[in-house]
């Protein structure tokens, strides 16, 4: 098996892929099934249907860009090397959590993977992934940040910061635009006049639009932007184009969504379209599928065998005293990385 | 040992620190070419470069935002407020983002956002606020506010190297008016307080420009001892000196330029209610900006604004008590 090279993928690129996107699928199915039982605290947010977008967008980064994550990205940390089993110790609230218990469902970030957690503002972090990419650009280093965002954070004015003090510095930062159709109940009608992929032009810089159920394409979009960034040729705004299958919340019986939109996005369910594709050259799925339940099983088993965080501790932390703390390299499993 | 100005002081915390670290640089509007509007980083391009002396579009939340990214990476960005009151614009990006981050995943922000603040020269409701109690109320940003150049210089070093988002409260008022001898080299200012005038009978605690008004007010109290502690830091908030001058004096007049309400005055009030209470020989009296908008016009804002004869009549009442 060849190893994939600017940005074209090899079987086991295309194989990682898919897996990739079970494991989220099949992690935030498990979740769900914990919240239900009462041990998820809280609420529950997940990106089912979604998974193309975080998974083919992180394949695309090295080990030493660095990434801030959205809430329906768990395929990112996946993909970074977050382990499953702290994940479901963050949904739960444990001390092994990647958090530890400080804060909750997918508001996390593995800081030795070169992750950083989001906030509930958003787009707050696309002003964090700005500000790493001018970090990069001033000390001359080639490697780049990307951030994910919804189409209802393009309606507040630290999406037009970010876009425009990145697009004014020529900044090596990916801005992905993950357009699943509702901000919480608010349809794209009401969030935007026109498409805000179209507002990359007005600051300088290209914007596209990919299928954002194939994840093939959105891994090749990001490719590109990343090789943009790199070269100096400043950032690129990605427009996904998906589909929230799932309410915003546990709690969210998506009534105001037409069923019959939801039957049209069922269709083009996005891990359905890499299995098929994956099958044809050959690979067992179903043994792909049955190793990922096992790995999901265990995962949760562990986690629910973590304690619960001390409550003595929950005044400790607030500032830290001592050693300087980085961001730190995260998996690349694309092939191409391993390679160069 | 040289003798500056308040703002020539911090210039030359800045300059130290930008030489020593080549991690530090600068950021805000109108602070590469034109040297900042109150001319702190004036000269600066020449020596470091427009990449370390970075003019930035008009975007408070986006300095502040991008510090923080550049932070998490490696650098120690210092954000200029033009002006204290802009740094609503980037609330968010304090509070929520820099102020939770280490406590949330264990990463550590380390940016010092710089905020000219005060009143005193007309500059109305938008270019005279003291906002510093709004981020003591956020936890994970710690707040310093300097009253002589010394401690200019060596807060903000200290900021600097502080691995947390530290507020620098420097009082426009102070710029030009105050000068002082600094210290040569690089030696940070602790994050405690300071007793800038020994005394016995009663203690008057302020910060920034407060400071000055105290010291003035109480020089010759009817022969009275009057001390004046510094506080200098915000957060954290130096609970030992505090105490330590409540069971010298026994009688406090807290001083804030800020709005009364939730003052950070208030929240020393509070401390010396609860721990110092025994140590009092009188009520806590407190002088502040009553809770209204910085006027314009200078009877307005004169009006408003704790005045060396209120600050005097609050100590004599309390000496009287």
């Amino acid at each position: 098996m060849g190893a994939g090279a600017g940005g074209t993928l090899a079987v086991e690129d295309r194989v990682a892929l898919l897996r990739y996107m079970l494991l989220m699928r099949a992690i935030e199915e498990r979740a769900m099934n914990l919240y239900r039982q009462g041990k998820v605290p809280g609420s529950f947010y997940d990106g089912f249907g979604q998974e193309a977008v975080s998974v083919g967008a992180a394949f695309a980064m090295s080990p030493q860009d660095r990434l801030c994550i959205l809430h329906r990205d768990l395929g990112a940390h996946l993909v970074r090397g977050v382990e499953p089993w702290r994940i479901f110790a963050q949904y739960m609230g444990r001390a092994d959590g990647i958090t530890r218990g400080r804060d909750g469902n997918v508001h996390f970030g593995d800081h030795t993977k070169g992750c950083v957690g989001m906030v509930s503002m958003l787009p707050d972090m696309m002003l964090v992934a700005t500000g790493m990419a001018m970090a990069f650009r001033l000390r001359g280093e080639r490697r780049c940040a990307i951030t994910w965002f919804g189409d209802g954070s393009t309606s507040r004015g630290d999406f037009h910061e970010a876009m425009n003090w990145a697009g004014v510095q020529r900044l090596p930062v990916i801005f992905v635009l993950e357009n699943n159709q509702y901000a919480y109940s608010t349809p794209l009608s009401q969030q935007f006049a026109v498409d805000p992929v179209e507002r990359a032009a007005a600051y300088g810089f290209p914007g596209l639009t990919v299928d954002g159920n194939d994840v093939e394409a959105v891994f090749e979009a990001t490719w590109a932007a990343r090789e943009r960034a790199l070269s100096g040729d400043g950032p690129t705004l990605i427009e996904a184009v998906t589909m929230r299958m799932h309410g915003h919340a546990a709690h969210d019986d998506m009534k105001y969504v037409p069923k019959q939109q939801v039957e049209e996005w069922r269709r083009k369910d996005p891990i359905d379209r890499q299995s098929a594709r994956v099958a044809e050259l050959g690979v067992d799925v179903a043994a792909l599928r049955e190793e990922i339940r096992e790995l999901v099983d265990a995962a949760a088993e562990r986690a629910l065998r973590s304690p619960m965080p001390d409550p003595e501790t929950a005044t400790e932390g607030v500032f830290h005293e001592g050693e300087e703390i980085l961001l730190g390299d995260g998996d690349a499993p694309y092939s191409a990385f391993r390679s160069t | 040992m040289p003798t500056m100005t308040y703002l020539q002081a911090i210039s030359d915390g800045l300059r130290t620190e930008m030489r020593r670290d080549e991690r530090v640089f600068v950021m805000g509007e109108d602070i590469g070419t034109f040297g900042g509007a109150f001319k702190v980083t004036d000269g600066f391009i020449d020596e470091f470069g427009s990449d370390r002396v970075m003019d930035t579009p008009l975007a408070e939340s986006a300095i502040i935002g991008t510090a923080v990214g550049a932070a998490v990476v490696g650098l120690r960005p210092v954000c200029e407020m033009q002006f204290a009151d802009f740094v609503s614009c980037g609330f968010d990006q304090l509070v929520n983002v820099a102020g939770k981050m280490y406590y949330r995943q264990g990463l550590p922000v380390n940016i010092t956002v710089r905020l000219p603040s005060g009143g005193g020269f007309s500059g109305g409701p938008f270019h005279s606020q003291n906002p510093e109690a709004w981020f003591m109320h956020a936890p994970g940003l710690k707040v310093v506010a300097p009253s002589i150049p010394a401690d200019a210089k060596g807060l903000l070093i200290g900021a600097m190297r502080d691995p947390n988002p530290v507020l620098f409260l420097e009082h426009k008022h102070l710029y030009r008016r105050v000068r002082g001898d600094v210290p040569e080299g690089d030696d940070p200012t602790p994050f405690t307080a300071r007793v800038a005038r020994p005394g016995s009978d009663l203690v008057v605690m302020a910060y920034g420009a407060m400071v000055h008004t105290a010291l003035e007010a109480t020089e010759d109290l009817d022969g009275a001892s009057v001390q004046v502690l510094d506080l200098r830091s915000l957060v954290p908030l130096d609970e030992e000196a505090i105490l330590a001058a409540v069971r010298e004096c026994s009688k406090v007049v807290i001083v804030d330029e800020a709005n009364a309400t939730c003052a950070a005055g208030a929240q020393v009030a509070a401390l010396i209610a609860e721990k110092g209470f025994e140590d009092l020989d009188g009520p806590v009296v407190r002088v502040s900006t009553p809770d209204v908008p910085i006027p314009f016009s200078p009877p307005l804002e004169q009006a408003v604004l704790p005045s060396v004869d209120r600050v005097r009549e609050a100590c004599r009442e309390l000496l009287a008590y």
